[in-house]
């Protein structure tokens, strides 16, 4: 039980991303944003989701997806169907031809609620279908591809693809998914509205202990023997196989797990920020993840949180004052990060936190040295021998 | 197919890519607990022919059975569970890992996703671990990345990771390129050893070590069987001597 905590905390040094990271999503934001800002910042952390998902799937598996905006937008979408049909009862709907159907279907004609709407009445089969059905959809384009041993840019290439040609689907199916305007005038969740400020507070603590829980999800997966063999696959897929391993199921596995942290991310997307259309789904957005992943460190799941936010905070201000810049400068920061740091944010805090270990020793040689002085001078010459060794 | 009591029994094996045969009509008997060494000059089908038997490449037709158990319709890694281990002319091994993640990725336990969700590290692995690697001379390696061995100690480790995993054939394609002189003699004891529960087949074109190491040689020459027998029997076959060991 106690090597388990371990392995999910990773050790002192991983506590210590971890309890930072914490108190800044769940202590200095909350302080030091009000309401609309912190809005941002828990919109943010839904997009951190699925940085964490490519460390798991890119980083360590070696698995590039460009398409992870499909599984972030298929869990999103699962939720806004759930709100807007709760959003859309039959009083507040009553001056539409039919009564009790979301608004679009009623501009476009739709008389009855489709068949794949149904599910979306009840909270636990919503909640089953954010969980099951992107997984599900990475399990079949997984299958297909990798039992075919469709790899690298290719891969990349097809999952671009069919963000693309869902995002079309979505746009293009109007009466049936509320089109290029996606589904908005989301209100509450049963009975409970979620546009109130104690609302929004609510929504974000819990989105960050979801974060927290896909982080120990992936810390759990990367510190078991599976962990071990997505890096070997990364390098030596051959060799993996002819090591007895039949390589397509691991990497379906990873890509269903990295597929349903993004569809959690969707959903509490929905949630938060009250609205879902097909512009979170398509290509730009779905490599936009990426870059977060790259910048703040595709093989560390805290840099990849680090990455979105930083991003993200960036995107905000950038385009507030200036919204034609922000996409050179995006593709700036994607090349430079790819050219001069390539492991990201958190390789750069790896490479350099020797020299914070060397002044946190100083710290701790004057400490005790000034501790020492008070108690016995003889000892100051011993602790500055061992200060000095280590 | 009628059924065999050796280990490996390949029967009219012949493999044609854009209808150039590799391996041509190729019939091949491995005993138990032999060392076979299968010499040729390049491009006699040597690779070709491991990379049948473990499933790399497909056969056109013919028929591979270990065990008395057909090969050529299973994928990689069934071919490896049945008990077959291939290294490669280039070591191949996981850099990035250390020796002892190398070879307890080798173990043949938790092969699944859930199994390997799930391992644990027992003293049996351990155990089996440190064996291995006393084996292949590497024990004062086990936490060092394998990124840092030199050529022969990789290629000891691959041959380690081979060991982990049991195999009762085991496939070494010039196990001793690029080692000097006393690594070699090192991997011949070592081979010497580790044949004594197992079948060998060895591709390799260094004379002395093949000597020291053969129990029975093959030559192959274009995609097939030139010669077969004991080492002084083969290097004294005129047409062995004509086609490659007079160069």
């Amino acid at each position: 039980m106690n090597t388990l905590f371990n392995r999910l905390i990773g050790g002192h040094k991983g506590a210590v991303g971890l309890a930072m990271l914490a108190a800044i999503i769940f202590i200095a934001l909350p302080l030091g944003l009000d309401v609309f800002r912190l809005g941002l910042a828990g919109k943010y952390i839904t997009y951190a989701f699925i940085a964490v998902s490519l460390v798991l799937l890119w980083g360590n598996g070696g698995i590039l997806s460009l398409g992870q905006g499909i599984f972030f937008g298929l869990g999103g979408y699962c939720m806004a169907m759930f709100l807007k049909l709760e959003a859309s009862d039959p009083i507040s709907t009553k001056i539409q031809t039919t009564p009790g159907i979301p608004d679009f279907m009623d501009w476009n004609q739709i008389t009855s609620l489709p068949w794949f709407w149904e599910p979306f009445k009840s909270l636990p089969l919503t909640i089953l279908a954010i969980l099951i059905v992107p997984t599900l959809f990475a399990y079949i384009i997984g299958f297909a591809m990798f039992k075919r041993r469709v790899g690298g840019v290719y891969f990349a290439i097809i999952t671009q693809a069919i963000a693309l040609i869902l995002s079309i689907l979505i746009v293009g199916q109007q009466g049936y998914t509320g089109g290029v305007n996606g589904i908005t005038d989301l209100k509450t969740i049963l009975g409970w509205d979620i546009r109130e400020d104690s609302a929004k507070y609510i929504l974000y603590y819990v989105n960050g202990l979801m974060l927290f829980g896909c982080i120990f999800i992936s810390r759990f997966i990367l510190s078991s023997k599976f962990g071990m063999l997505l890096l070997a696959m990364r390098d030596k897929e051959e060799r993996v196989r002819f090591s007895g391993y039949d390589v397509s199921n691991f990497k379906i596995f990873i890509f269903c797990v990295a597929a349903m942290f993004s569809s959690i991310g969707g959903a509490m997307f929905a949630l938060q920020v009250g609205f879902m259309s097909p512009s979170f789904i398509g290509i730009v957005p779905s490599i936009e993840m990426v870059i977060f992943a790259a910048v703040g460190g595709r093989m560390s799941q805290i840099g990849a949180v680090y990455g979105t936010l930083l991003v993200n905070y960036g995107k905000t201000i950038f385009s507030e004052t200036y919204p034609e810049l922000w996409l050179f400068l995006m593709g700036g920061l994607f090349i430079s990060v790819v050219m001069f740091f390539p492991n990201g944010l958190a390789g750069l805090y790896e490479k350099h936190a020797s020299k914070l270990g060397f002044i946190k020793r100083y710290i701790d040689i004057a400490k005790a040295r000034r501790s020492a002085a008070t108690n016995d001078v003889k000892s100051t010459k011993h602790i500055q021998e061992k200060g000095a060794k280590a | 197919m009628s059924n065999t009591d050796f280990v490996l029994a390949i029967e009219d094996l012949t493999v044609s890519f854009d209808g150039f045969k590799a391996v041509d009509n190729l019939t091949l008997y491995v005993d138990k607990n032999e060392l076979r060494v299968v010499i040729g000059p390049n491009g006699a089908g040597k690779t070709t022919l491991l990379d049948l038997i473990c499933g790399k490449t497909k056969s056109t037709s013919g028929s591979i059975k270990f065990k008395n158990k057909e090969l050529t319709s299973l994928a990689e890694h069934e071919i490896v569970r049945a008990g077959v281990g291939r290294k490669f002319q280039t070591p191949s091994i996981y850099e990035n890992l250390t020796v002892y993640q190398n070879l307890e990725i080798s173990y043949p336990i938790g092969r699944s996703v859930w199994g390997s969700l799930f391992f644990k590290r027992t003293d049996e692995v351990v155990d089996r671990v440190n064996n291995v690697a006393e084996q292949i001379l590497l024990q004062d390696m086990l936490s060092m990345e394998a990124a840092l061995l030199s050529h022969g100690q990789k290629q000891w480790l691959e041959i380690g990771m081979l060991l982990m995993q049991e195999p009762e054939l085991l496939m070494l394609d010039e196990p001793v390129a690029g080692m000097s002189a006393k690594e070699r003699d090192q991997t011949a004891d070592l081979l010497n050893r580790i044949c004594m529960n197992r079948s060998v087949i060895v591709i390799e074109h260094d004379m002395e070590f093949v000597k020291k190491i053969a129990h029975k040689v093959t030559v192959l020459h274009q995609g097939k069987i030139l010669a077969e027998g004991s080492m002084d029997k083969v290097q004294e076959n005129e047409k062995v001597i004509e086609v490659y060991l007079g160069h």
